[in-house]
This record gives C-alpha cells, sequence and structure tokens, in this order.
C-alpha cells in the first residue's frame, strides 16, 4: 500500500517536470496545424481581393477612353455603333426597376409565407411547405427562364394587350420567385428564434393571435426581417439568366414596368462572348461588373449589419 | 366567497394525467399559494385557470372550472375575455421589446383604448400599483429589456394589472429574482390582495408561509390537502403534507 502510493507520487513528479519543459514536437505540431488552418481561412479574403483587383484593373482601364461622367450619367449605351456609347444608366435604371418590382412582389407573399409558416400552419403543413419552398430555390435559373418565356410572357402580353410580352415586369416576377425562399427561410428563422414567453405574454393579456404576430413578434423580428429582404434583393439584382431570358433587353431607360428593360447582369453575360479582348467595350463590361459588384457588396453589408444587431436583441 | 371554484378537474396530456380530481376553491381578495414538488401539477393547474393549457397541442380537460358562476371551459366562452378577468405574470420575466410605457399600455390598447390621456392615466396608475412608478417615470420611453430582473417583473405585474383583471395568477414569480427584488415583490403580493384574487405558485415554503391566507399542497397531480395557510404549516392533517413543509421530502 505504502508502496503504491509512493510510486504514485514519483510518477506525478515525473510527469509534472515533463509538462513544465517545452517540448518542441509538440509545439511544433501546433505552430504547423494554426499555420495552415490560417492559411485556410483566409483562402477566401485573398480570393475576394483578387476578385476584386482583377475587376478594378481591367475595369479601371475603360477611362483612358471615356470619361466617368459619360459612362455614369450618359442615357446611351450603343457599345458597337459607328460611334460608341458607354453610358450605364439604362441598365443600371433597369436592374433598379426589375430588382424594385420584385420586391414589391416577393416581399409581401414572403413575410405573409414566414408568419404563415411559423405562427399558424399546424406540423405537417408547416413541413410540406419548407420542403416545397426548398425545392423553389432549386430550381435552375434556365428553368425558371424557360417558363418564363413559354407561360409567363404570354400571359404579360395577353393580360396587358402588349406587342410583346418580354417586359421589366415579366423579369420582376420571376426574379421575385426566386428572391422568394430567401426571404421566407431567414424571416421564418427570426421569427422562431424569438423566446416563446412572448406569445404568452400577448396572449394572457388577452391578446388575439392576429394581434399577437402584428403587434408584438413582427416588430420584434423585424431587424431579422429587414435582413431577409435585403438578402432578397442581393439574390434579385445579382440574377442574370431568367432576367435575360424574359427581359427583351432593350438598352433604354425603362418608364414603366410593361416595357422592355436591360439588366447590368445581362449586358455583361449577352456582350462579353462579341467584345475583342481588352478593347474599349469589353473593358466597359468589367466597369459595369465593379459597379454592379460595389451595390452587391453594399446590401450584402447592410444585411450583415442589420442580422447582427437582430442577433444582439434576440438574446 | 369563492372567486374560483374547481370540480373534479382532470386534465390529459395525451395519454399522461396532469390532473387528477382536482377540486378547489379559491377565495376572493385573498392570497392562494399552490405549493409541492417539481412535476406535481400546480403549473398546469395554474394555466388551466385562464386556459394558457390551450396553447399545448393534445391537452385534454374535464370537469368543472367556475370563475363565479361561469364554466370557463363551455364551447361559448371567449377566451381573449376569459384571459381580461384572468390575468397572468410568468416565472421568468418576460417584457415586449419596446418601451416601458408601451409594454402597460399594449392591454389596454388591444381592448380599444386609443387616446393617449386615457392610456397615461391607466400606465401611471398600473405602474403605481406595481410599485415600480418611481424608479421608471422619468424613463418610460425607454426599452423595458434596459430594467434589472426585479423592475422587469414588476412591469409585467403593472402590465397584467392594466387590464384591470379580477383574478391575478403568478407562476414562480419570483424564482429569477435575488432576494432584495422578491422581498419587493411580496410586499406588493400583499398590497395587491386588497383588490385582486391572487393565485401563486411557488417553491419556497417560506414564501408560502409568508404572504399567502390559504394554501393548496399538491402531490402527483392530486390535491393532498387545502386549508388556511397557518393550519398547513402548522397542523396539517395528512402525514404526507407534513413531510414536505417540515422538508422531510421535495
Amino acid at each position: 500500500m505504502a508502496n503504491a502510493q509512493e510510486m504514485l507520487v514519483t510518477q506525478d513528479k515525473f510527469t509534472h517536470r515533463k509538462n513544465l519543459k517545452k517540448d518542441i514536437k509538440h509545439s511544433l505540431g501546433e505552430y504547423i496545424i494554426e499555420k495552415i488552418i490560417f492559411c485556410l481561412g483566409i483562402t477566401s479574403v485573398i480570393i475576394f481581393s483578387l476578385i476584386f483587383l482583377f475587376l478594378l484593373r481591367t475595369g479601371l482601364t475603360l477611362f483612358r477612353d471615356v470619361s466617368l461622367k459619360e459612362f455614369l450619367f450618359s442615357k446611351n449605351w450603343f457599345p458597337i455603333s459607328v460611334n460608341p456609347q458607354y453610358g450605364i444608366l439604362p441598365l443600371v435604371a433597369g436592374s433598379l426597376l426589375i430588382t424594385a418590382g420584385a420586391i414589391l412582389i416577393s416581399v409581401p407573399i414572403g413575410v405573409g409565407c414566414a408568419i404563415y409558416i411559423s405562427e399558424v400552419a399546424p406540423p405537417k403543413t408547416k413541413m410540406v411547405l419548407k420542403v416545397i419552398i426548398e425545392f423553389l430555390s432549386a430550381i435552375p435559373s434556365v428553368v425558371l427562364g424557360f417558363l418564363g418565356i413559354v407561360v409567363l410572357a404570354n400571359w404579360v402580353r395577353i393580360s396587358f394587350s402588349l406587342s410583346s410580352g418580354f417586359t421589366a415586369l415579366t423579369g420582376s416576377i420571376l426574379v421575385s420567385l426566386m428572391a422568394l425562399p430567401t426571404i421566407i427561410t431567414i424571416s421564418d428563422d427570426a421569427i422562431n428564434a424569438l423566446p416563446k414567453e412572448y406569445r404568452e405574454a400577448s396572449l394572457a393579456l388577452g391578446a388575439t393571435k392576429w394581434e399577437t404576430i402584428i403587434n408584438v413578434l413582427v416588430p420584434a423580428a423585424s431587424s431579422g426581417i429587414i435582413a431577409a429582404i435585403m438578402l432578397g434583393i442581393g439574390r434579385a439584382i445579382g440574377e442574370t439568366m431568367t432576367v435575360m431570358m424574359v427581359t427583351g433587353n432593350a438598352a433604354k431607360i425603362p418608364d414603366t414596368f410593361l416595357t422592355s428593360a436591360r439588366t447590368m447582369t445581362a449586358t455583361i453575360a449577352a456582350e462579353m462572348g462579341d467584345t475583342v479582348r481588352n478593347g474599349t467595350h469589353y473593358h466597359a463590361l468589367f466597369a459595369v461588373g465593379i459597379v454592379l459588384l460595389m451595390m452587391t457588396t453594399c446590401i450584402n453589408l447592410i444585411a450583415d449589419f442589420v442580422l447582427n444587431r437582430a442577433r444582439k436583441e434576440g438574446r | 366567497m369563492s372567486k374560483i371554484s374547481v370540480k373534479d378537474l382532470n386534465l390529459f396530456y395525451g395519454d399522461f394525467q396532469a390532473l387528477k380530481n382536482i377540486t378547489l376553491n379559491i377565495e376572493e381578495k385573498k392570497v392562494t399559494a399552490l405549493i409541492g414538488p417539481s412535476g406535481c401539477g400546480k403549473s398546469t393547474f395554474l394555466r388551466s385557470l385562464n386556459r394558457m393549457n390551450d396553447l399545448i397541442d393534445g391537452v385534454k380537460i374535464k370537469g368543472d372550472l367556475k370563475l363565479e358562476e361561469q364554466d370557463i371551459y363551455q364551447k361559448d366562452v371567449d377566451v381573449v375575455a376569459l384571459r381580461r378577468r384572468v390575468g397572468m405574470v410568468f416565472q421568468k420575466p418576460n417584457p415586449f421589446p419596446k418601451s416601458i410605457y408601451e409594454n402597460v399600455a399594449y392591454g389596454p390598447r388591444r381592448y380599444g383604448i386609443k387616446t393617449r390621456k386615457q392610456l397615461d392615466e391607466i400606465v401611471e396608475k398600473s405602474l403605481k400599483k406595481a410599485a415600480l412608478w418611481e424608479e421608471v417615470k422619468d424613463r418610460l420611453s425607454k426599452s423595458a429589456l434596459g430594467l434589472s430582473g426585479g423592475q422587469q417583473q414588476r412591469l409585467c405585474i403593472a402590465r397584467a394589472l392594466a387590464m384591470e383583471p379580477e383574478v391575478l395568477l403568478m407562476d414562480e414569480p419570483t424564482s429569477a429574482l435575488d432576494p432584495i427584488a422578491t422581498a419587493k415583490i411580496e410586499e406588493l403580493i400583499v398590497e395587491l390582495k386588497k383588490e385582486y384574487t391572487i393565485v401563486i405558485v411557488t417553491h419556497s415554503m417560506q414564501q408560502a408561509a409568508r404572504i399567502s391566507d390559504e394554501t393548496a399542497f399538491f402531490l402527483m397531480g392530486e390535491v393532498v390537502e387545502v386549508d388556511t395557510t397557518q393550519k398547513i404549516f402548522t397542523k396539517p392533517r395528512d402525514k404526507r403534507t407534513e413531510d414536505y413543509v417540515t422538508g422531510r421530502f421535495g
């Protein structure tokens, strides 16, 4: 017994001494792993900066040939005419109009759907709806565009008695379909994350379910819902394929939803193949890319900011 | 006179019977304490008094539960109207993420009081009754989440009082609070019983002894004994009650 105890003590002393000494092998391994993980971690940062630098370098070359003022404020985008003009305004207007339309359509539907899913729907319906919404986000944009050409454009043409159904409205409707899953999922998460005490407190005060939703739950989840909308906008403004297929792509400032419009994304996608490498047109498309990237980055930053605030409030 | 009379109340969560043949009268303008070990059904019973159990799926209730002369589980009962008469304060302080003023005005707004003047009056009166007015009168427009735990709980009491309820249900209202805040709430309860009928669930036997007039001892979904608080704590009739209040189990 005494022997065993003694052994234990010496062993203790031994491990003690060993731990105090710096183990080179151990700490070297730790050092290497830390560095590897660090490199992996900053890869995305590096990739983003490289993309941005490349865009910037190529895009800014445009301003040797075209003034910044003309690029930003001229109303004409005629890159391949004899007298080429590179005014980005119609493209920005097209993108903004289609995005605004999409948001007008998808926000009421999306937020309403999120409220229904998180507060009203019975568990089974809730599950089915969630699966369907995931499906919606999995539809490839080309397929949606195809449906847009065949079904939606026709419907728009007939309903509004137009000569062509390829309008900003058609694009807005399709893009709203693509922004919906984002808006629904994130709003639903925001409402679900609210403590159940809010619900109980409101109901115990004699409020109805509807009053509880409108007066307590939606205001309490408002930051999350706003972030959802911002991310939906980001999704809509960056969308390329569907809008290119259904909006008619006329590069003029659209005055109503029922005329043809052209977005920045569609312009880049459609024209990049026909440009001369390192020509003015080529550079102009990159400059359009810079503007687009700046817009989406801003939107994402705002969404991030609002989401962070929502998390802090949510406690 | 009994404000609430309960006869042969049985409550099931699916197949599990949480309350068994509860028969109990709650006296008007007195404090009735519900005591018993965790899971004995006292909170479930409290929540059946304003039908908060309706929110849980698969709850079945049988028996009579009358508020004055009206059976509150009859089909034609308006739950919203019931909850205006039977207010509730929860275990964890749960103010809305709104201003102090809006928290108190929430209930009155729901039943249609719109003018600023009336709301101001109700807010002031309720906060005074909840002994919170002096502490918050200069920051009514600030967020309620900035208050301390004890203040938040008193705000929740004020919010419930703003509905002018007849009965106030309290589900372990001090279990999340420190001793000083607890003492304040207890003082408040004693003050409030002049006007309101109060039913309080508590884990603390001392609390029940300090503030209640009547005590009901719950065990495994049954009421073992109900009597004046003094009797329950000095001369309990049932051996199990005696074991519990003397701290031999639970």
